[in-house]
């Protein structure tokens, strides 16, 4: 599904070159389970954002779902990503006015759905993520398990292939973290890959699939591999 | 997308930031109200100048002696200069043209009016019965000058309504003799109180016929001769044969000035019209000001929402669609600004109309609906750049930021 060759990543800072990603080849299958770990400033989160076409290698080559997207329009990248992607982040980036249903509605907006067509939807997915009683609260209202649980059903709501999850538990307490992983983990047990950021190795080590990254590499890529 | 989410989204984001969107539209209809406040009071001078004209009598050509020839438009208006006198005889020889409703012979000069020791200075019209319908007089007691032959002047006066609060106070009016010049007449009327008419004060106003005058005063020519046309196909031929006419009793001399309304009306009309279109472009710099500041407001926006522009575009919004939704927002801005300054650009002008009753300061429609259309377009236009950055932002970097 996800197929990356010898992609590179560089960045300008100043006069300097900086590698953050080095030779980078990677490939992910429907439905993995992958943690991706190492220390900071390792090529972890520009790696994920490769894979999330929020970012553009430059060089080597990208493919999703057999589509060259290295080189995508903004227009296509996009629409890409609303498709198949679905993202969860660290600071669970949701939009402070809007309600928690309205943020889980967000991408079918843009997908240009009627309305009738996006409340059941939306309103299916809080009941099964358990927050439909804070569907009219705005995220201020609303706990950090609660607002990434906001934020996990907003990235599923267009029934992506792969969810791309960096750091999710970051700003979270332990015993919260934990069930947000577990949620994400009954995702991925249906049949959704999962490509989780971290670098905390209790978390995970509890993947099939660990990939650690150093100065922009993959420095080891160890549990089951795609077939 | 669809359209309606799009506003909504856009509304939702106006609602949130509350005091900036209502600054915004102040600014903005201050601008809008601006344009039409100023272009309603070039228009109100305009409808004031048209109707001081109307009601000078439609259908006019006015005779005045001398011939405006090296200086300037004004003619024989300066006294002094006339080859011949027009005379009153001159007057009544036009009568004869075919198509003339009423030939006014008027003498216009500043007097004493006396009764019982008190004494005012007024102007002091001499003219005939028809003075009445020429300038819309209206009587407030008594008559106005009887019908008679012009040549013959009767001892008796009309005056306005301010010479006999000061001249009588509480005491009757009618029938008493007053000494104007060196003469007695008798009051027959008294004017309604009426204001100013084409600069003269129609309360001061004392009006005798046109012969007692020309002899109390010892004038020799008429101010003026106004003809009134039976109607507008008239007054070309009126004003030739008027020509004709005091031509062949002037010997062959050209050494009048026929004017008509028509040519001063239309003049005055250019020039206040440009005067409209100059009040409005300058008021419509204060648009372009509020413009910049829409263009200001939104920048800020767009730094101050970076991450969440970035979410949009990981959740799948294209460039286009967060351009779109910048937009909408500007367009709302200017929108809900241009109608408020429209509403209160018409409470101005209204306010105009009551400080200034005389002024009929309606904003033209052309410059209603342009106000509004130019408020929307700058708020659009200047929202280019600001939408523009925001499409643009690099979505790695905007979720980077907290």
């Amino acid at each position: 599904m996800i197929f990356l060759r010898e992609v590179h990543r560089a960045f300008r800072v100043g006069d300097d070159e900086v590698q953050a990603l080095r030779n980078v080849s990677l490939e992910v299958g429907p439905g993995e389970y992958v943690s991706v770990m190492g220390p900071s400033g390792s090529g972890k989160s520009t790696l994920l954002n490769i894979i999330g076409l929020l970012d553009r290698p430059t060089a080597g080559v990208y493919r999703l779902d057999e589509e060259d997207v290295t080189a995508l329009t903004d227009f296509r990248a996009a629409q890409v990503r609303r498709e198949k992607i679905g993202f969860v982040f660290q600071f669970f980036h949701l939009v402070p006015r809007l309600t928690a249903a309205e943020n889980v509605e967000l991408p079918l907006v843009l997908a240009g759905l009627p309305s009738a067509e996006r409340a059941t939807i939306v309103s299916g997915l809080l009941r099964e993520f358990g927050i439909a009683h804070r569907a009219r609260h705005r995220p201020d209202q609303l706990s950090g398990g609660e607002r990434q649980r906001v934020a996990i059903a907003r990235a599923m709501v267009m029934r992506p292939a792969a969810i791309l999850a960096d750091e999710p538990t970051g700003n979270l307490d332990q015993p919260t973290g934990r069930e947000v992983l577990q949620l994400l983990e009954a995702l991925n047990a249906r049949g959704v890959a999962l490509i989780l950021v971290t670098h905390d190795p209790a978390l995970g080590n509890r993947a099939r699939r660990q990939i650690r990254m150093v100065d922009g590499e993959v420095h080891t890529d160890i549990g089951e591999r795609p077939a | 997308m669809r359209a309606v989410d799009v506003g909504r989204f856009a509304w939702r984001s106006l609602a949130a930031y509350r005091s900036r969107t209502l600054l915004i539209v102040l600014a903005m209809s201050i601008g809008v109200g601006a344009v039409v406040v100023l272009t309603s009071l070039g228009e109100g001078a305009r409808a004031y100048v048209r109707n001081q004209f109307t009601s000078l009598g439609t259908n006019l050509v006015v005779i005045l002696p001398g011939r405006a020839e090296t200086f300037g438009g004004s003619g024989g208006m300066v006294s002094g200069r006339t080859p011949r006198d027009l005379t009153l005889d001159d007057a009544l020889a036009l009568r004869r043209i075919h198509g003339v409703k009423r030939v006014v012979p008027l003498n216009l000069v500043s007097g004493e009016v006396w009764w019982n020791g008190r004494r005012r200075d007024v102007p002091v019209a001499g003219s005939t019965d028809e003075l009445l319908h020429l300038w819309g007089l209206r009587l407030a007691l008594g008559q106005f000058l009887p019908p008679q032959d012009p040549r013959r002047g009767s001892a008796v006066c009309v005056i306005g309504w301010r010479v006999r609060e000061e001249l009588f106070g509480s005491h009757g009016a009618l029938g008493e003799l007053v000494r104007i010049g060196d003469r007695r007449f008798r009051v027959i009327g008294v004017l309604a109180q009426q204001g100013e008419f084409l600069g003269l004060d129609i309360d001061e106003l004392t009006v005798i016929p046109v012969a007692s005058a020309q002899a109390s005063f010892n004038l020799h020519s008429l101010l003026r001769v106004a003809m009134e046309a039976n109607a507008r196909e008239d007054v070309p031929w009126v004003k030739t044969e008027a020509s004709r006419i005091l031509r062949e009793r002037h010997g062959g001399e050209e050494d009048v000035t026929v004017i008509t309304e028509d040519a001063v009306a239309s003049a005055l009309d250019h020039i206040l019209v440009a005067l409209t279109m100059a009040l409005g472009g300058i008021a419509s710099i204060s648009l372009a000001v509020a413009g910049i500041l829409i263009m200001n407001v939104m920048l800020v926006a767009v730094s101050q929402r970076t991450s969440e522009i970035g979410l949009l575009k990981a959740i799948g919004a294209s460039p286009a669609q967060i351009r779109a939704v910048f937009f909408v927002e500007a367009a709302m801005l200017s929108g809900a600004g241009g109608l408020a300054g429209s509403v209160l650009g018409q409470c101005g002008s209204w306010a105009v109309r009551q400080a200034y009753p005389t002024l009929p300061a309606f904003a033209p429609a052309w410059a209603a609906v342009a106000a509004l259309v130019l408020a929307i377009v700058t708020g659009i236009a200047f929202c280019v750049l600001p939408a523009r950055r925001a499409a643009q932002l690099n979505p790695a970097l905007a979720l980077a930021r907290r």
